[in-house]
């Protein structure tokens, strides 16, 4: 019996092979977005994980000279016999044939170990210990570069590319005295001090813990979201797909029941059925992602590392956490989906007959309990906007936005409906408003996904469109200076300086040092006082006469990012202890930037002489040749601001090409949710349609209705997504943006946009609606006669 | 985050030792390598004595050399402390250059000991920067900020301090004695094959100064003994572990004595007998016998904390008791290291080194 059975029940796919496609087609894409998802974040965790291994030297204090000078050998050892646990950091750039590698060198002696390591560490690294000589660590695709330097070179994947660490005798042996100590990290436990630190020296906190991960949270909660949006979007797939097998086996289940097969057995024949399918769709949706992510991670990549300078490799790496991850979810969204069928099929009584009324007045019950999660949802976000802080709580509110509004519509549609249908006039269109309000509950499930889609759309390209916009105008404020000129000596500089005079150029010098405030990366530059800035710098917020009171070296200007990050706003001091005059915009930069004055600059700093140039000049083009013939100087030391915008604009173009991709991803998957609702619809609409065909409805004309019944519901889920998809735009913009990227973008409305995307999605809607029209149109009369004589 | 910090570790330390040619703590070489290959640098020989002050100050042509000073102390109740203050120098080649590519690393181990507490610290120098080193006159040895300095001509009068994460100490020494060369006037046989090091002591310090202990600073005195050794290969390569003893005796007499455990050729032992007058005695392998009584679990190993050591010659039989059974150096090459009190035919204190452990 239980072998009839599965056969009986497997027939039907046999007989159905697009409805078959469409469940797997539905659970693998819906995986397949998933696990794509997963797979960049795990690669990029992966990458940090490798990066953050690497030296650890970012987990450490660093001690630098306050005047941003190197420190000598001298001065170390100085601070060492004064009894302060330090370890030199020698850099430098080693030039080979192939290309520069940055080289690091570190004293092993003295670089600081975690507390407690005793050495017992050492055991398996005995082979390691018994080798000798200089050892230089690379990363294995640079070992090629540095074979020629007559030391033994061990690949390891742990370092970064163009980075390469080596004993420190040996990296000022390959330096040829080029390298300097620019910092020394600072032992975490420092014996009882008696000899005060002195004032020269100044020690910067470590970076609050891993900071790439920490600056690049946000990228993936972001991803993350996305994934478990397109997997909810269809998941909405399978379940119109498995709702139909259900509906359409409805007299098989009888049929075998009527024979004797118990309830049980046929949930279990019907629960392994699914965990087939759900094993086959799963796995295609693995590979899929695998080729979703191996697609844009390239993307990604240069995103992180443009955005955030995160090195993450380009390559695709098969990681069990995100294809188990992705096997599970396909499980897990078979179950969601099919659970409420499964659940139908055990309460449904062994004879019953299809009731399409008596279901929707049922949906009707359960629309009302939707409409009172909506709200308690609507509830919880409100208050997440108002108590939480931080990305979880936009997103949150995100969360419960989009699932509220999901969970809305099916009530907001049907009221529609009812007040269509009330001023309506004359026997067909009643009935087609009221047919439409009878077939909702079928095709809720469908709508809601587009609705979603559509949001998402709508509020992800409104950001992206505003960000763009601000972005390109932001650009030209600050490249204001036609020409960027980065020089090798303070004397080629002068000789510059000199040259240029008789051009007439204004020269704006800039000069910048690291440090850090309040524990992370930061830049501090000395700003020459000229029209240039007064007239373009962006200005967010300042104190009155700004560019004078910083001319004259009161204060400071601050960039968005580390206004946000330190909740500053004018009048506030800074760790370097300058007074907050102004926030400016600085798009793109993770770092916090303070700006003062050339002259404090120069006082505070006075061995850093400026390298970098901004040249104001009518024809830069002309003005490039002849520097470069006048002082031959290499490709890299001019470069057009032309050049610049455009890479600027290319990181920014790459940031949300990803999020274009899925976009455009969910969107066809929502049309693809309406396609099989309607299918699953068609059927069970049958016994309503035939009364009205034999009151003399064509069905040509009947076929026209559905079209029009489709095209009319797309377009009113569109109307309710616009609001929801602009509200998305907002918490994108003002609540997760900020915290994602440090700065709050302007919103601007693009209805253009919205508009091509409306007639989008109502063209989607038709097309899915299509084939259904056409089957109806094209159904034998005997079929619509046979629901007279035979009620299913 | 844990799985992070180990992995640092392991990387940090192979780093260490990959990049500066170190050899493993223990293996085929003898005990922390001193039984290693010495190939291109000199050796002690019988016909080239020790001179001063010359050779209070390093030998970079030897592969190795120390300056180890023991103290026992009391402060004004009478409870008894151990310090500790050992330079190793150690040369990857022989020979010095000045920066960074200097050969010699430099380790320094400063401890302080009192019977239930033992407080180590360690630190870790190149050579050629400064950062660590020695001179010979005027005397001066130092590593950071631990520092041991004549304050008079030889090494008779010395400062001497280090500071760990939890304790240091500042203490004044005085020799009350002359210097004492050990085994034949200062070459001391290792090995029934005739390996040797230069050896000569300064066992009559009387010292004073001041303990900083993580709860209190303590006003101590005692008598200290300050060991200097270099040597290339002073070890066999079966050589695997010793126990020192350096003996302060209440009637004035010193004595020193080890055993050197052999993994193949057996024990080999050596002792030096010194009146109160400084006048030296040596005793050639088997008159000094160290047999364990006692043992403790120290740091997963079973040390032997109580020993009986005889030197018959000299009517020698004590008891030999550690203060703190504890005491172990857990250090990048690690041993015991501790005060003693010493009963039977003789009473006093001592110090007390066992390795290979």
């Amino acid at each position: 019996m239980t072998g009839a059975g599965l056969t009986a029940l497997l027939s039907h796919w046999r007989r159905n092979p697009w409805q078959l496609l469409t469940l797997v087609t539905g659970l693998a894409l819906a995986t397949a977005l998933w696990s794509g998802v997963q797979a960049i974040n795990a690669e990029a965790r992966a990458s940090y994980a490798a990066a953050s291994d690497t030296l650890g030297a970012g987990d450490l204090s660093r001690l630098t000279r306050r005047d941003g000078q190197a420190l000598t050998v001298a001065e170390y050892v100085s601070l060492r016999r004064n009894g302060w646990l330090v370890s030199p950091v020698m850099e430098g750039e080693l030039r080979t044939p192939g290309g520069v590698v940055l080289l690091t060198g570190i004293d092993p002696l003295t670089f600081p170990t975690p507390a407690g390591a005793g050495p017992s560490a050492t055991g398996p690294m005995q082979n390691l210990l018994l080798d000798d000589g200089p050892v230089l660590f690379a990363h294995p695709d640079d070992v090629p570069l540095l074979t020629g330097f007559d030391t033994d070179v061990r690949p390891d994947d742990r370092r970064p590319r163009g980075q390469a660490m080596a004993d420190i005798a040996l990296a000022d042996r390959l330096l040829q005295g080029d390298g300097q100590l620019r910092y020394l990290v600072v032992a975490p436990a420092q014996p009882p001090q008696t000899v005060p630190l002195p004032d020269v020296y100044t020690i910067s906190e470590p970076l609050a813990q891993t900071d790439v991960s920490r600056l690049t949270r946000s990228f993936h909660v972001n991803l993350t979201a996305f994934g478990m949006l397109s997997f909810a979007v269809g998941i909405f797939i399978v379940y119109g797909a498995v709702g139909l097998a259900f509906e359409q086996r409805r007299p098989v289940f009888r049929t075998l029941r009527a024979l004797g097969l118990p309830l049980t057995r046929l949930m279990a024949l019907l629960a392994v059925e699914l965990t087939f399918f759900a094993l086959v769709a799963g796995a295609l949706g693995v590979t899929l992602g695998y080729l979703i992510a191996a697609a844009l991670l390239p993307d990604v990549a240069a995103t992180l590392r443009g955005l955030y300078g995160a090195e993450v490799t380009g390559q695709l790496q098969l990681r069990p956490v995100w294809w188990l991850s992705g096997l599970g979810m396909a499980f897990g969204g078979t179950a969601i989906a099919a659970g409420s069928a499964l659940i139908k099929l055990a309460r449904m009584p062994l004879l019953s007959f299809n009731h399409p009324r008596a279901m929707s007045l049922h949906a009707g019950n359960a629309g009302r309990w939707m409409l009172l999660l909506a709200l308690v949802l609507f509830g919880t976000g409100a208050l997440i906007s108002q108590v939480g802080e931080g990305l979880f709580a936009g997103f949150g509110l995100l969360a419960c936005l989009l699932t509220g509004a999901a969970l809305c519509l099916p009530w907001v549609l049907a009221v529609c409906l009812s007040l269509a249908g009330r001023i309506s006039r004359g026997p067909v269109s009643e009935w087609f408003w009221a047919d439409s309000r009878q077939q909702l509950p079928g095709l809720s499930m469908a709508l809601m996904a587009l609705l979603l889609a559509m949001a998402a759309n709508i509020g992800v390209s409104t950001m992206v469109s505003s960000f763009r916009l601000t972005f390109t105008g932001y650009l030209d404020q600050r490249l204001s200076s036609e020409l960027y000129l980065r020089v090798s000596s303070a004397e080629q500089a002068a000789e510059i300086e000199q040259f240029l005079v008789a051009w007439s150029v204004a020269v704006l010098p800039i000069v910048s040092v690291d440090l850090r405030e309040g524990g992370l990366p930061a830049e501090l530059f000395g700003l020459r006082d000229h029209a240039t800035y007064r007239d373009n710098w962006p200005l967010l917020s300042a104190v009155d006469g700004v560019w004078d009171r910083l001319a004259a070296g009161q204060g400071a200007l601050i960039n968005e990012q580390l206004a946000r990050r330190q909740n500053l706003s004018p009048g506030d001091t800074l760790g370097t202890g300058d007074v907050v005059l102004g926030v400016y915009s600085d798009y793109g930069n993770p770092a916090g930037q303070i700006i003062i004055s050339e002259q404090q600059f120069g006082a505070r700093y006075p061995g850093l002489s400026p390298r970098q140039f901004g040249l104001r000049t009518e024809t830069p083009d002309e003005l490039a040749r002849t520097l470069r013939n006048t002082f031959e100087l290499p490709a890299d030391a001019l470069i057009n601001q032309r050049d610049l915008k455009d890479f600027s604009l290319s990181v920014f173009e790459r940031t949300f090409s990803v999020t274009a991709a899925l976009n455009l991803l969910t969107l066809s998957v929502a049309g693809l949710a309406i396609l099989i609702s309607l299918l699953t619809l068609a059927t069970m609409r049958l016994p309503q349609l035939a009364p009205v065909w034999a009151l003399g409805l064509t069905r040509r004309r009947l076929a026209r209705l559905e079209l029009l019944r489709a095209v009319c519901l797309a377009a009113l889920t569109g109307l309710l997504a616009v609001p929801l998809g602009l509200g998305l735009a907002w918490v994108l913009l003002a609540v997760v943006n900020v915290e994602a990227f440090g700065w709050r973008l302007p919103m601007f409305l693009f209805p253009w946009d919205m508009l091509q995307l409306g007639v989008l999605t109502m063209l989607a809607a038709f097309l899915a609606a299509l084939w259904p029209a056409i089957r109806l149109a094209r159904t034998p009369p005997q079929m619509l006669l046979k629901v007279f004589s035979n009620e299913r | 985050m844990k799985d992070n910090s180990a992995g640092y570790v392991m990387r940090t330390l192979a780093i260490c030792c990959v990049c500066l040619g170190m050899t493993a703590p223990a293996s085929a070489q003898g005990f922390a390598g001193l039984g290693a290959d010495a190939e291109g640098f000199s050796h002690p020989a019988r016909d080239l004595p020790i001179v001063f002050p010359r050779d209070h100050g390093p030998h970079p042509d030897f592969r190795i050399e120390w300056w180890y000073l023991t103290a026992n102390l009391k402060d004004a109740d009478g409870i008894a402390y151990g310090l500790q203050w050992t330079l190793f120098r150690s040369a990857l080649e022989p020979g010095d250059a000045p920066g960074w590519t200097s050969p010699q690393v430099w380790m320094g181990h400063a401890a302080v000991t009192t019977a239930d507490a033992h407080y180590v610290a360690e630190r870790l120098a190149r050579g050629g920067i400064g950062q660590a080193g020695a001179i010979a006159a005027p005397f001066t040895a130092w590593i950071d900020d631990w520092e041991m300095t004549a304050t008079g001509d030889g090494i008779a009068d010395l400062n001497l301090r280090a500071r760990g994460a939890d304790f240091g100490y500042d203490m004044a020494l005085s020799a009350g004695g002359p210097l004492v060369l050990q085994g034949d006037a200062g070459y001391s046989v290792k090995s029934a094959s005739g390996r040797a090091s230069y050896y000569y002591s300064q066992p009559f310090y009387a010292i004073r100064g001041t303990l900083q202990l993580p709860d209190r600073d303590v006003d101590v005195s005692g008598t200290a003994w300050l060991d200097r050794e270099w040597a290339s290969q002073p070890l066999g390569e079966t050589q695997i572990s010793w126990d020192w003893f350096s003996m302060v005796f209440d009637d004035g007499a010193r004595m020193m004595g080890f055993t050197l455990h052999d993994s193949e050729a057996g024990d080999f032992t050596a002792a030096t007998w010194i009146t109160p007058e400084g006048e030296a005695t040596p005793f050639p392998d088997g008159a000094f016998v160290s047999e364990p009584l006692e043992t403790a679990m120290v740091a997963g190993r079973s040390v032997p904390v109580v020993w009986r050591a005889r030197l018959p010659d000299k009517g020698v039989d004590v008891t030999v008791r550690a203060l703190n059974p504890q005491a172990w150096m857990d250090t990048l090459v690690s041993y015991w290291e501790g005060p003693v009190t010493i009963t039977g035919s003789h009473t006093g204190q001592g110090y007390l080194e066992m390795t290979g452990y």
